[in-house]
């Protein structure tokens, strides 16, 4: 499954897309494929401030939660309102079904994620496979 | 011994096949400085007819066939007998939690009837599948408030139960929750002017008992109104299930504490018991204990499962909506059951009896006493005031194998003699006649007891 | 299907519906005697607060009530049917005997408040109890008033911070280590600690190297399952406790384990401070579906003076009375005194072994779990080596390779007769069938059991789309968990 390669990855499966200022930001696919069926997303609201690795949600399968961690700092300007009434968009098309959109505190955070060939090989590592 | 079913040759043989000498080595991994080398020093192995003799004594010792006028939180009502002849099935009784949906579909669907009718009942949009008790859904409904708030602290009505106020107590003590207590107007309801004064920005939520301790009806509209004018919650605990038979429930509140045990859950010296948390379909998600959902299987077959289970601690650990685990399964079937027995209808009629037994007792109880809290509208308890003691007055009752009224002092000293009073479709118009006589002995010594009784049922 | 299943057959069942879909204004299953006292009016009693109308409960028949449930009930498994496996729930014989003394009149119509010189029925229950249960865990004292082993535990950290508070040292950290049950890291939050998560050693068991590492005085206790939720003993449990108490903290007992050592060793005499029981497990109550459950903690002499209000002593006079006025008590944990109708079956069920009863039930429980882990050796992975006492711990990792997991393996299970084990924990070994028989499964009972295991084993191996699709013998099949979670359906709703 190709990662895109415009995206930036984190360790803990997180995607962000910047676009200036501005950073769109949701889970990969690897990240859904080992969720199993999502039944529930947990997410901020807007205006709150998400601080670079630490959590700002969660994302419920049946059996498991798992936290979100924020790729980078900023302050979130907008939220996908459809992910609470279908969260299973994320399991259909993790890359497209965005979480939430913030605008960038330090764009320069952005430098330490992972590219896209990157974070493949370290799922690969991870996965075992 | 009788309940192990294996005979020394099956012993043999599995420590044979195992590849062990004795049982001795399979306790080997115990380090031998621990190992008991003696018997317990419990007493010794009984017979089955000796057990039922032993706890026959016990029950002789608590003394029964005695008429009571206890409530305050504990209630006596008939018990429909099909109640034990179905939790009594093996099936219901020695089940296990409904984990496993596809062998549990029996506990499942009673667990669903059993949330439906708590809603229909209070007014709310869901109800979990039962707490330990009423305190304790009481304590938790009020975590509930402060965890959908934010906010991190809570007003208490005194009028709520002074057990269930301790319990709040406890938890909130190492929550850093703090609680500010709001005192009972004249009339036995909440004061309003004293909580509009309590509620601060930082309060999640006000929680009030209606019936209340007293056995009076809160104005939970106002309270409501008050209450979400400043961005609180209103929970409402409700010791007294039967009271929604005939009382309005609180459909203002915002979360529902109750208390299950009127619906025949035996008195049992105190449990086990009943709590249900009932609230509104956006608050589900913060509701602790379990809950029961329908679904279908992949043949398109209704069936129902544990659901929601993300909120509890086997998958949240540290982060969950609560610790628990066990709940009342077995106690809600009984409710549930009895719920059906009686219904629309009967609900209503047991009610307005109890309503009824109570109202008698009140008016001739105030012929010797002063009934306080008259007021505002009651359910079935009433307190009264005496010029003695009520403990002289229930070492009276008890002659007459009569359990009185409970003595408030010790939960509210200014109120000096008063004794909370009950009475269901279980106390009779005699016992009732007999008690008002012996409270009135004081006011009139000079008459004896009997002639009283005389007096009163002319 | 290759193999003969021994112990189930499937046989017609009754179907059932919601009670509301039977429901008719005008049916019955009440009647009250005539009122005794006048009627009133309700609308001048209650005014407003008066309810005219009680929607949509139901108005049904007494035989339709007994058919509803009793046709319920047999969709149900329960331990009357048959063994369950699942670990560290302990789903032993319910006797009935218990049932019958806990419905005796001056019992069961005991209220709470009733003057203390008609409840000395009750109250000698109480410390009878209390006393059996304290010898048998070798601590000094006792509280019954927690409703469930969670309960328990969350008394039992009030007590511990109770104790940290009166020394003028109050603490911040429980450790608990990787195997415990999510009950245990969440009553710590619940009581405001932070929790540190202490890891297993490569046995499975505490790593007692890492535990005196993390051990400071900011720890205000360490929770520990023993046998841990592996069934294994912890061989090392004096330098654990030593390490504890050495720098001021306390050595807390999760006692769902117990099974493994009544009449054996007691916990009290290895260095535990305090410690949950949980009567619905060791000590027979019935699980009823769910609960109720009881979970008394008992503690050693020095956490006595924080026990939950009130506690029952003996008076002046002889007589049994409860004591209220205890100041530094952390209060009350619930409303009365407990569980009550619990102890009485849980008393009755001492009574009914006795010391010599207790001693060989619990080494039969032993007995029986090593029996199974010799059957299934080889046939299902065996993570640890480590001696089983009452439990045994096994792992999917065979079977994954062929796409099948435990969770499949516990739903083929079902088709041949049995409850599933405990699939998916102890979260340190991925893949886990936690299998605890106890001591009430007979060796035809067990041996049914292990044929069962041995048999899907094989079908994994040869046909496991049978496993996969598991189970096909139950009124329903695989139900969707999924769609019950992203939109639940939390009660009946009538048709428009």
């Amino acid at each position: 499954m190709p990662y895109p390669t415009d995206f930036k990855y984190t360790k803990e499966h997180e995607w962000v897309k910047a676009d200036g200022k501005n950073a769109t930001i949701g889970i990969t696919t690897y990240a859904q494929d080992s969720l199993g069926d999502i039944v529930f997303v947990e997410l901020p609201k807007v205006g709150s401030e998400l601080a670079a690795g630490k959590t700002f949600g969660s994302v419920e399968s049946v059996k498991a939660v798992s936290d979100l961690y924020a790729p980078a700092s900023g302050t979130v300007t907008e939220v996908n309102a459809e992910l609470a009434t279908a969260p299973e968009k994320i399991n259909k098309d993790a890359h497209a079904a965005w979480m939430v959109k913030i605008t960038l505190k330090n764009p320069d955070e952005l430098n330490s994620l992972l590219s896209a060939a990157d974070y493949e090989k370290f799922v690969v590592e991870e996965s075992g496979h | 011994m009788r309940y192990l079913p294996k005979s020394p040759a099956d012993r043999e043989a599995i420590l044979k096949a195992i590849g062990a000498r004795s049982i001795d080595d399979l306790f080997a991994p115990i380090p031998a400085e621990y190992r008991l080398n003696r018997d317990l020093k419990v007493p010794r192995q009984m017979a089955e007819s000796e057990i039922v003799d032993w706890f026959r004594e016990r029950s002789r010792e608590n003394g029964d066939g005695y008429a009571t006028f206890l409530g305050a939180g504990a209630y006596y009502h008939y018990r429909p007998v099909i109640i034990d002849s179905l939790i009594s099935r093996g099936e219901f009784l020695t089940a296990y939690t409904p984990y496993q949906a596809e062998i549990s579909q029996g506990t499942l669907q009673s667990i669903f009837e059993f949330q439906t009718m708590i809603c229909e009942l209070t007014g709310m949009e869901v109800a979990n599948a039962s707490m330990y008790d009423g305190s304790t859904a009481a304590a938790e409904a009020v975590m509930m408030a402060v965890r959908l708030t934010g906010r991190r602290s809570a007003v208490i009505a005194r009028s709520v139960h002074p057990e269930y106020r301790e319990v709040l107590a406890t938890y909130a003590r190492h929550q850093g929750l703090p609680l500010s207590i709001v005192d009972f107007a004249d009339s036995g309801r909440l004061d309003v002017r004293q909580l509009e004064k309590s509620i601060t920005a930082e309060t999640a939520c006000v929680l009030i008992q209606s019936p209340n301790f007293f056995g009076t009806i809160e104005d939970v509209a106002a309270i409501a109104d008050l209450t979400h004018k400043h961005g609180a919650m209103l929970v409402v605990a409700i010791a007294e299930a039967i009271s929604l038979g005939i009382v309005e429930p609180p459909r203002q509140g915002d979360i529902v504490a109750m208390e299950a045990q009127s619906f025949v859950v035996p008195l049992g010296f105190g449990g086990p018991y009943c709590g249900v948390i009932a609230t509104r379909q956006e608050y589900v998600r913060q509701m602790p204990g379990r809950l029961v959902g329908q679904t279908s299987d992949k043949n398109g077959k209704r069936g129902f499962v544990l659901t929601l289970a993300t909120r509890e601690q086997h998958i949240r650990r540290e982060k969950a909506t609560s610790n628990i685990c066990t709940n009342q399964a077995l106690i809600a079937l009984m409710a549930n059951i009895f719920m059906n027995v009686y219904g629309k209808v009967g609900l209503r009629e047991l009610a307005k009896q109890n309503l009824a037994k109570a109202a008698y007792a009140a008016q001739h109880f105030g012929k010797h006493a002063r009934v306080l809290f008259s007021g505002a509208p009651r359910f079935h308890e009433f307190v009264i005031k005496t010029s003695e003691d009520p403990r002289v007055i229930n070492n009276r009752l008890l002659g007459q194998k009569i359990v009185g009224g409970l003595p408030l002092k010790k939960f509210y000293p200014e109120l000096g003699n008063a004794s909370l009073w009950c009475c269901t479709e279980m106390t009779t118009r005699a016992a009732i006649d007999t008690a008002a006589a012996l409270v009135a002995e004081d006011e009139r010594s000079t008459m004896p007891a009997t002639a009283e009784v005389a007096e009163v049922t002319r | 299907m290759k193999h003969m299943t021994r112990k189930a057959t499937r046989h017609v069942n009754q179907n059932e519906g919601l009670i509301f879909e039977k429901s008719s204004p005008g049916k019955a299953a009440w009647r009250l005697p005539p009122l005794d006292v006048p009627e009133v009016d309700t609308e001048k009693l209650l005014g407003s607060s008066e309810r005219k109308d009680l929607g949509n409960m139901p108005e049904v028949s007494e035989i339709e009530i007994i058919r509803h449930f009793t046709r319920l009930s047999t969709w149900n498994y329960a331990i009357d049917l048959g063994m369950y496996p699942l670990g560290s729930c302990t789903m032993k014989y319910n006797p009935r005997v218990n049932e019958v003394v806990s419905r005796f009149d001056g019992l069961a119509n005991a209220h709470p408040y009733q003057p203390e010189k008609l409840s000395q029925g009750a109250l000698r229950i109480l410390k009878t109890l209390s006393e059996c249960l304290i010898e048998i865990t070798g601590m000094d004292a006792i509280t019954l008033q927690p409703a469930a082993g969670a309960h328990g535990e969350l008394t039992g950290l009030l007590l511990v911070r109770a104790y940290h508070d009166s020394k003028g040292a109050p603490r911040k950290k429980i450790l608990i280590p990787d195997s415990a049950h999510g009950t245990n890291p969440a009553t710590a939050a619940t009581v405001g600690y932070a929790v540190e998560n202490l890891k297993s050693n490569s046995q499975g068991m505490v790593d007692v190297a890492a535990l005196a590492s993390q051990m400071n005085e900011d720890v205000a206790a360490l929770m520990l399952t023993n046998p841990n939720t592996l069934g294994v003993f912890e061989q090392e449990i004096h330098k654990i406790a030593d390490i504890m108490h050495a720098k001021g903290g306390l050595l807390y007992m999760d006692g769902a384990n117990m099974n493994a050592l009544v009449g054996k060793v007691r916990p009290g005499d290895f260095g535990v401070d305090l410690m949950h029981l949980n009567l619905h497990k060791t000590f027979s109550t019935p699980h009823g579906g769910g609960g109720p459950g009881s979970g008394p903690v008992a503690i050693k002499k020095i956490l006595e003076p924080f026990l939950p209000t009130p506690v029952v002593i003996t008076q002046a006079d002889g007589s049994l009375g409860f004591e209220y006025d205890r100041p530094q008590s952390v209060g009350r944990v619930r409303a009365f005194y407990g569980n009550f109708g619990m102890f009485v079956r849980a008393l009755a069920y001492t009574l009914a072994n006795g010391p010599d009863g207790l001693r060989q039930t619990t080494e039969d429980a032993v007995l029986n779990a090593n029996y199974i882990r010799k059957g299934l050796e080889g046939v299902y992975d065996l993570p640890y080596s480590t001696p089983s006492m009452h439990e045994v711990v096994f792992s999917d990792k065979l079977q994954a390779r062929k796409g099948v997991k435990t969770m499949d393996i516990a739903k083929r299970l079902i088709d041949y007769g049995f409850h599933p084990y405990t699939t998916a924990f102890p979260l340190i070994v991925p893949g886990a069938l936690m299998i605890e028989p106890t001591e009430s499964e007979s060796k035809e009972e067990m041996d049914l059991f292990i044929e069962a295991m041995k048999f899907i084993a094989e079908e994994v191996e040869e046909d496991p789309q049978m496993v996969l699709d598991a189970p096909h013998s139950t009124r329903v099949s695989r139900l969707d968990e999924v769609a019950a979670a992203r939109k639940p359906v939390l009660r009946w709703t009538p048709a428009e």
